[in-house]
């Protein structure tokens, strides 16, 4: 499996599984089901599975490997079934797709299933530019967009291109470049809390370019960078004029009026 | 001379002491901004460059596969050529050897080339200990050695600073300076400064870029002629290096240094390349009458011990990990109190100065990544860390004995709250009623979130979570329990 976005993506599929991420839950209900009407819309039917709650990666990183495949054995078992795993934030697909297979690496019984999952996980936008190929009609008045691309959907799947490629459909919303876009916003879980200050140096940083960039919106297909980003933007008191969302409201309420 | 010290185990001050320091932060801001560009234009070309990579890591990987033999043919190969070869397995041994050897010159005169691992054994304090002046003869090193520190950057050691903090201490330092803000007369006036100090030094120490098993031969790279004045001049040459720069063939070279000095600095070449290949023979008429190669270990071992953790040797130290980290950028080498600073450094440091020491760097990474995606040997950083992250952690009697300072950060409140998020994590129902009722109170319940806070505001909670959402929404979408899996 490569990280350079060469990945060999199947046909569109008549039924995903979705997976929303604890962020997601909490932070942005309406992110969700933004994302399953585009799913929907595409043909595909979404399959919403109760029982999911983390991926494991708040302990991975924290270095509790065990507690992480504890999680990560819970979270396999409840996608039994050959669908796509359409998964709502980059770095918890990126723990999926390459961070679960390092840590079932020389496990005897799950090392292929973990392996086998894997292969089935996607990246929200991913899912949606390549595997669907969505035709995105714009409904929406004249606008501009800036985008930021979380670090793990850059270097652990290689799908930075996505999300652009997307946004990129719609006619009437100027894509807009921010300075040091590859750049971390700072997040990076506990990161951002066992060394805040230098968390802060980035997000402050990030938050300027994006802002330097000009654009009337943000967005990212990451809850964990927005959730960094726009607290920050919060805390300057920027949050009403510049509040991130993810892609998938966007894309949505651009598109709602529009057919497949 | 007493050095400015940084401590790895204060890297959390020291770095909030970079921060704050605006001068310095826009130094490092500008030089990795200019490194940066440098090494794109230098690899233009992504497919050439993916296998320039895969061909570099192949190389390092294979000498690392046999590295207690290559060493043995270096050691046979170098003796054969008249090089004196020694052993040293820590910083202490290292010193002493290196003292002893230029002490048995009667020499009190000492130059030196480039070289961190005689930083890594604070090699000049030693020295000075006994008398003897040793003197850095490269630029960014003879700045550094005259403002009292140590480099903060393993190519460019000097760059932590700007031409107005250099003019300012050739002042204080050199003798009839002509204050000057030119680079050209600032670089000119070092040289110049230097030249004496070649011409007198009785010995000369050197680092070593790779070491050649098959032929005995040691390749020194460097830009500006003093690692060839350094080797070449004084009558005595001692070059030192980690184990670990061994490679098997002469042809291993040419693709390691094309990549290593394109990923450092974006050249294609640099203006010196030396091959040594031991010391000056019957009819030669220049070089030096003696070659010593000192082979240290100081911890590198017990990285070669561990599969996973010998990665971490195919370094070749060309630094571009430390150009692209956003951690760096912000906090410069010092603040990392190691001698290889950033991400490199987060890896290395932990088995020469041990886990204990080194805990709070292997924190320090937001893993965004950016380090592996350029590192030409292809070394994955992020899961380094991520495993080292988790030796600090490891609880008390799961301890091997391969790392020094296993568990050192094993923390039994920790350790309890990830076993209950773990818990928690695979009882859904349970879980989702947490979740549920803990965005009902959010707005309620104080939330101490003190470092988050520290720049932002508490994330806003959704009214409802996703999973309530969803039960009541009508679609097409199946809503349905797993078949196994979780409790
Ligand atoms: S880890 Fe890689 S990028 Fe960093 S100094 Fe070593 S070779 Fe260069």
């Amino acid at each position: 499996m490569s990280q350079t976005g060469l990945r060999i993506y199947p046909s569109k599929p008549s039924k995903v599984y979705f997976y929303a991420t604890c962020l997601l839950d909490l932070l942005d209900p309406d992110g969700g089901i933004a994302a399953i009407e585009l799913i929907e819309r595409e043909g595909v039917e979404v399959i919403w599975v109760e029982k999911q709650s983390c991926c494991g990666q708040p302990a991975y990183t924290s270095g509790y490997q065990e507690q992480a495949k504890t999680v990560a054995l819970s979270q396999m078992a409840l996608f039994p079934e050959d669908h796509p795993i359409v998964v709502m934030s980059g770095s918890c697909a990126g723990m999926m797709f390459k961070h679960y297979p390092h840590l079932f690496a020389n496990d005897d019984i799950y090392a292929d299933q973990a392996e086998a999952f894997a292969e089935r996980v996607f990246e929200f936008s991913e899912f949606l530019a390549h595997i669907c190929r969505a035709k995105l009609h714009d409904q929406g008045p004249l606008t501009s967009v800036v985008l930021h691309t979380s670090c793990s959907g850059r270097r652990e799947l290689g799908i930075h291109a996505s999300s652009q490629a997307l946004l990129s459909q719609l006619d009437k919303v100027e894509l807009k470049k921010a300075e040091y876009e590859s750049e971390c916003c700072g997040f990076g879980g506990s990161f951002s809390l066992r060394h805040s200050e230098i968390s802060q140096a980035m997000v402050e940083d990030k938050a300027r370019h994006l802002q330097g960039s000009g654009a009337s919106y943000l967005v990212s297909a990451d809850w964990g960078c927005l959730a960094n980003i726009n607290g920050h933007l919060a805390y300057r008191g920027e949050a009403s004029r510049f509040n991130g969302q993810h892609l998938a409201s966007f894309l949505w309420q651009r598109t709602k009026g529009a057919k497949a | 001379m007493s050095v400015q010290h940084y401590y790895p185990s204060q890297f959390k001050q020291q770095a909030s002491d970079a921060l704050a320091n605006q001068t310095l932060r826009s130094n490092f801001r500008g030089a990795m901004d200019y490194l940066q560009q440098k090494r794109k234009d230098a690899f233009s070309d992504p497919q050439e460059l993916a296998q320039l990579r895969e061909h570099a890591e192949n190389i390092r990987q294979r000498c690392l596969s046999k590295l207690p033999q290559l060493l043995e043919q270096l050691e046979k190969n170098c003796q054969a050529n008249g090089i004196q070869v020694h052993w040293a397995e820590d910083a202490k041994q290292a010193q002493q050897l290196i003292a002893e050897l230029i002490q048995s010159q009667g020499a009190t005169k000492v130059v030196k080339g480039k070289s961190m691992v005689t930083e890594e054994i604070e090699l000049n304090q030693h020295l000075e200990g006994l008398g003897i002046e040793c003197v850095e003869s490269d630029m960014g090193e003879y700045i550094v050695q005259l403002a009292k520190e140590t480099p903060s950057h393993i190519i460019m050691p000097a760059i932590h600073k700007n031409k107005q903090q250099v003019a300012d201490l050739f002042k204080q330092h050199i003798k009839d300076f002509d204050y000057t803000l030119s680079v050209d007369k600032l670089i000119q006036t070092g040289r110049e400064a230097l030249r004496t100090k070649f011409k007198q030094a009785e010995v000369g120490i050197s680092g070593v870029n790779f070491a050649v098993a098959e032929t005995g031969t040691l390749c020194l790279v460097e830009n500006e002629g003093n690692g060839r004045m350094t080797t070449t001049v004084p009558p005595v040459h001692i070059a030192v290096t980690g184990i670990e720069k061994v490679v098997e063939f002469l042809s291993d070279v040419p693709p390691l240094f094309s990549i290593l000095t394109r990923s450092a600095t974006g050249q294609h070449i640099t203006t010196y390349f030396n091959m040594i290949s031991g010391p000056r023979r019957a009819p030669e008429r220049d070089g030096p009458s003696e070659v010593h190669l000192v082979l240290l270990d100081n911890g590198r071992s017990q990285a070669y011990a561990d599969e996973a953790l010998r990665k971490t040797l195919q370094c070749i130290r060309c630094g571009a990990c430390m150009n692209h980290c956003p951690v760096y950028t912000r906090v410069g080498g010092h603040a990392y109190g190691t001698t290889y600073p950033g991400p490199i450094g987060k890896i290395i440091s932990p088995h020469l100065q041990g886990l204990a020491q080194t805990s709070d760097l292997v924190t320090a990474s937001s893993l965004c990544g950016a380090c592996e995606e350029v590192c030409p040997v292809k070394i994955p950083i992020p899961s380094l860390l991520q495993r080292l992250r988790h030796d600090a952690k490891l609880p008390a009697a799961e301890q091997t004995p391969s790392l020094k300072g296993q568990a050192s950060a094993a923390s039994w409140t920790e350790h309890t709250a990830w076993r209950m998020w773990a818990w928690l994590s695979t009882h859904p129902s349970i879980y989702n009623w947490a979740m549920a009722v803990g965005v009902k109170l959010a707005k309620y319940l104080p939330m101490p979130m003190g470092e988050w806070t520290r720049c932002r505001n508490k994330p806003e909670l959704a009214s409802q979570t996703f999973h309530q959402t969803m039960k009541r929404r009508a679609s097409k979408s199946v809503t349905r329990s797993a078949t196994g899996g979780a409790r």
